[in-house]
């Protein structure tokens, strides 16, 4: 059977459900934040319609800008630490056996699909008073009474790079494992060392793939809207925990609307961004 | 009349003809041999007789039918494919009665076409084994016997025995070959091995840059070829410029050769002859005097290369008829008109 | 020697960062008394009980499995006829669909939340159960999509070009040889979505939050209203399912050919 342009009418019925539920259940929705975030908020029920620029307006208060500095900060941060991480420690698992590679990928999944509510919470735990690693450092002597690590900056930045790391790892995974590894032995042999070989030949020849990762992860991290509110303090929430608090919490749907559709520029810009990174790696 | 037609056959891409105006007869029970090199058209020639591809002019007729329109499910065909094309997702019996399945066939019938056919092809008894066991040439023979489950009214094979070893290869043309005759189903082979056609073909089809060159049983394409494209790929041979001297004889690196005759209206020719046609012998007389330049003793044969007049001649013997030369030597080459074929250059 | 010293010292120390959070976790959840101790106080498999006996948390439970099976059956009765179409034939413009189908997982999850949240509000069905069955197969039909499409990159050809030589129609070969080559692409699809839409929270959240508690949403209303231990237990209940799933995953199939590895690049 031949790839074939489609002939009658017939021959694209298999599109009609998928288009049908993917139109209705996510372009419209989709359309209709976007028509919200112009809409005036009734605070007595959810909204009503008009075209307004107020919402939009709001983000010029120094309090959004404050949050949305923050957000790209963190997020930031988060990305330069997963790929730095992520980095080497796929490069070796891709040279590692068969079998040493599944196991690290079934982890790694398992890590991943993990609910953020279950990360926060675990990494609450851990970082709390009574049952934290502090325990353990009083345990074996480091330290003379636990105490609480949480809320703080550090604990919404080490919860967030635990969120992203495998989806960091899984990203560079296809990449790396394609790596030619006659590039390294060539490297080898012309008297480089190991380590040598792999900042002088393995990162350079994957530069796009990694600023790729970073903006993929820096999307991702974006994205985080539970560990801030557990891990941190008010001042470390991010646009996500805005968004979320606004619609839920005080009822205003157009300017979470207006955050929300603000946010998607943002990251369809850097995906765009990644998709021309790749294309000229592509190229090479 | 019964067989495969072929008219005007062509099939263009948006940039350019895989297949330009092909015209071929087959009569039923022939073995035919799509020969040429890579790109020439003939894979998408086999193609389009099984329907996998449409053409873009011409018509296909199989018994007198029109069978261009009717799509590839409802041809009767048997396929052998490159990569053999084996269901991974099936045992070997289930892929030998895999035509018979889908017709809706009992599983004693289909259990049983299976036998008899892994039985025809010398592997009984593999019936329940996956296809990832078995070595290539019982895949080979797996994929033949899948496409001659259901009888077919033609048997088309691509490249079929591409991935085999040298030796393996050699004794399953020969098989191939003698099953063909035992069935009598008119058979298409692509390849573009030149001693497989030979070895297998009623019919030897030259294909080249889309046209068909020549068609015509093996031995005639060897010794007729139709033009130089033809003698070149068919076979060693020696390709020489040969014109008209002034006393109107046909000369080759400025010697006559008596008895050969210019086709009619041609000033400039090349000359095929084959190297084992090519006599070595004292300098003087008719012969083109030449200096030997290498000997390539194969054992069961001897290449001599001469250098002459700026081209190499190619002259084979047997090590019986040893011409007993050595590099460097002067000699005379001797074409014989009788064995030198005249084709437009 | 110095070499694989590095190396193994490397991958245990991200080791330990994975699963850290996880061993205080599994620690915590096999105290005896209801407090958050760790190292635990005694020990007990008494809060793995609560999650099937305790009527809240088993409700909980029985809501996401039946939000995760139902949610991702949906996102593969969606992909499967999309990736089919876009391997069957040659028709540019529908690959729109499969920009569709991949956006909802790449945007941030707060945008398919609020997008879906405004859609059921200004339809009137805010906080029907079915609304987050089809918001969680919309947000999850992209894991499907992905391996479905890879498994139909990986259909050799010539097997449908053979079939159809022995007179298979496409049905015929959509059921023979089609179906039975992509099975593993299919379970892998659902498994991924199902995992995924089990440990779902700001979806489910903003589409039935009020009315239904998925285990997500009971564990976070727990975390704000007062700890327990059942939490935990929960937590490394859904670990182990997860490892389970993918460890079967990576059992039956090729799992590094389904993240990446030597794909068949079309």
């Amino acid at each position: 059977m031949k790839r074939e342009a489609p002939k009658s009418i017939a021959d694209y019925t298999p599109l009609f459900f998928p288009g049908l539920m993917l139109i209705v259940f996510f372009v419209i929705p989709f359309s209709t934040m976007i028509a919200v975030s112009f809409f005036q908020r009734d605070p007595s029920g959810f909204y009503t319609p008009d075209f307004v620029f107020t919402n939009y307006a709001r983000f010029l208060t120094p309090f959004f800008g404050k949050v949305l500095g923050f957000s790209l900060m963190l997020a930031v941060m988060v990305a330069i630490c997963c790929v730095a991480i992520a980095f080497p420690f796929t490069f070796l698992l891709t040279k590692s056996p068969r079998k040493v590679q599944t196991v690290w990928l079934v982890c790694l999944l398992s890590v991943l699909s993990l609910s953020e509510v279950i990360i926060g919470f675990a990494w609450s735990t851990l970082f709390s008073r009574t049952a934290g690693i502090t325990n353990l450092f009083v345990a074996v002597g480091l330290m003379n009474e636990p105490v609480a690590l949480l809320p703080s900056f550090w604990a919404v930045l080490t919860g967030m790079v635990y969120q992203a790391l495998p989806y960091t790892i899984l990203v560079l995974y296809p990449a790396l494992v394609r790596l030619d590894p006659q590039l390294l032995e060539a490297a080898r042999t012309l008297g480089a060392s190991p380590t040598r070989a792999f900042f002088n030949v393995v990162v350079p020849a994957l530069r796009n793939t990694i600023v790729a990762t970073l903006i993929m992860v820096f999307v991702f991290a974006l994205g985080s809207y539970l560990l801030p509110q557990i891990l941190g303090r008010p001042s470390h929430w991010t646009l996500s925990v805005l968004i979320t608090d606004q619609a839920i919490y005080q009822s205003n749907m157009p300017f979470a609307a207006a955050m929300a559709v603000f946010l998607v520029l943002m990251s369809l810009a850097l995906v765009g961004l990644t998709m021309l990174a790749g294309r000229k790696e592509n190229a090479l | 009349m019964s067989g495969l037609v072929l008219k005007d056959i062509t099939k263009s891409f948006s940039n350019f003809t895989a297949v330009d105006s092909a015209n071929l007869t087959v009569p039923h029970g022939k073995f035919v041999c799509l020969l040429g090199p890579s790109g020439c058209g003939k894979t998408t020639l086999l193609r389009m007789i099984a329907g996998l591809e449409n053409p873009t002019r011409g018509t296909i007729l199989l018994d007198g039918d029109d069978i261009t329109p009717v799509p590839t499910h409802k041809r009767n065909l048997g396929m052998v494919f490159q990569s053999l094309a084996l269901f991974p997702h099936l045992s070997v019996g289930d892929n030998i009665a895999y035509p018979l399945r889908i017709r809706g066939a009992s599983r004693e019938d289909q259990n049983k076409r299976a036998d008899e056919l892994l039985k025809l092809i010398h592997l009984p008894g593999f019936a329940d084994r996956p296809v990832a066991k078995l070595s290539g040439g019982q895949r080979q023979r797996v994929a033949i016997a899948r496409a001659l489950a259901l009888s077919p009214k033609l048997f088309l094979l691509d490249e079929p025995l591409s991935a085999l070893d040298a030796k393996l290869r050699e004794a399953m043309q020969v098989e191939l070959r003698q099953l063909q005759q035992r069935l009598g189903i008119t058979t298409f082979v692509v390849t573009h091995d030149q001693r497989e056609a030979m070895t297998m073909a009623d019919l030897v089809v030259v294909m080249g840059h889309g046209k068909i060159l020549q068609a015509a049983p093996p031995i005639e394409i060897y010794r007729k070829p139709a033009d130089a494209f033809v003698a070149d790929f068919i076979g060693m041979t020696n390709l020489l410029d040969a014109d008209l001297d002034r006393a109107g004889r046909v000369s080759v690196l400025g010697q006559a050769i008596p008895g050969l005759a210019m086709p009619e209206g041609l000033a400039k020719a090349a000359l095929s002859i084959r190297p084992e046609d090519v006599h070595l012998g004292p300098v003087g007389g008719d012969a083109i005097s030449g200096t030997v330049t290498f000997v390539r003793d194969l054992g069961g044969t001897i290449e001599t290369f001469v250098e002459a007049g700026g081209k190499t001649i190619i002259a084979v013997a047997t090590p019986r008829e040893r011409p007993n030369v050595v590099a460097g030597q002067q000699v005379g080459v001797i074409l014989p008109a009788e064995a030198c074929v005249v084709l437009k250059s | 020697m110095k070499q694989t010293f590095l190396r193994r010292l490397y991958f245990t120390l991200v080791a330990l960062f994975l699963s850290a959070p996880i061993i205080v976790v599994a620690g915590v959840s096999v105290n005896e008394k209801q407090d958050l101790a760790f190292p635990p106080k005694g020990f007990s498999l008494a809060w793995y009980g609560q999650i099937f006996f305790d009527p809240e948390w088993r409700a909980a439970l029985f809501a996401s499995v039946t939000l995760a099976v139902t949610a991702a059956a949906l996102a593969v009765a969606i992909a499967l006829p999309l990736a089919w179409f876009q391997w069957r034939r040659i028709a540019p413009w529908a690959s729109v669909f499969q920009v569709l189908g991949l956006a909802p997982f790449i945007l941030p999850p707060v945008i398919t939340a609020l997008g879906m949240l405004t859609f059921w509000a200004t339809t009137g069905f805010y906080g029907q159960p079915w609304t987050a069955v089809i918001s969680h197969a919309i947000f999850f039909v992209t894991l499907p999509l992905v391996t479905l499409s890879l498994g139909f990159s990986s259909i050799d050809r010539s097997l449908v070009e053979a079939a159809a030589t022995m007179g298979a129609d496409d049905r015929t070969v959509l059921k023979t040889v089609v179906l039975p080559l992509i099975r593993p692409y299919l379970v892998s699809g659902y498994a991924f979505a199902f995992v995924l839409s089990l440990n779902e929270y700001i979806v489910a959240y903003m589409t039935v939050g009020f009315t239904i508690e998925t285990l997500p949403i009971k564990i976070f209303n727990a975390l704000r209203y007062g700890y327990t231990p059942t939490m935990a237990s929960v937590s490394v209940f859904f670990v182990a399912l997860a490892a389970l799933v993918f460890g079967l995953i990576a059992r039956y199939g090729d799992i590094r050919k389904l993240l990446g590895a030597m794909s068949s690049e079309s």
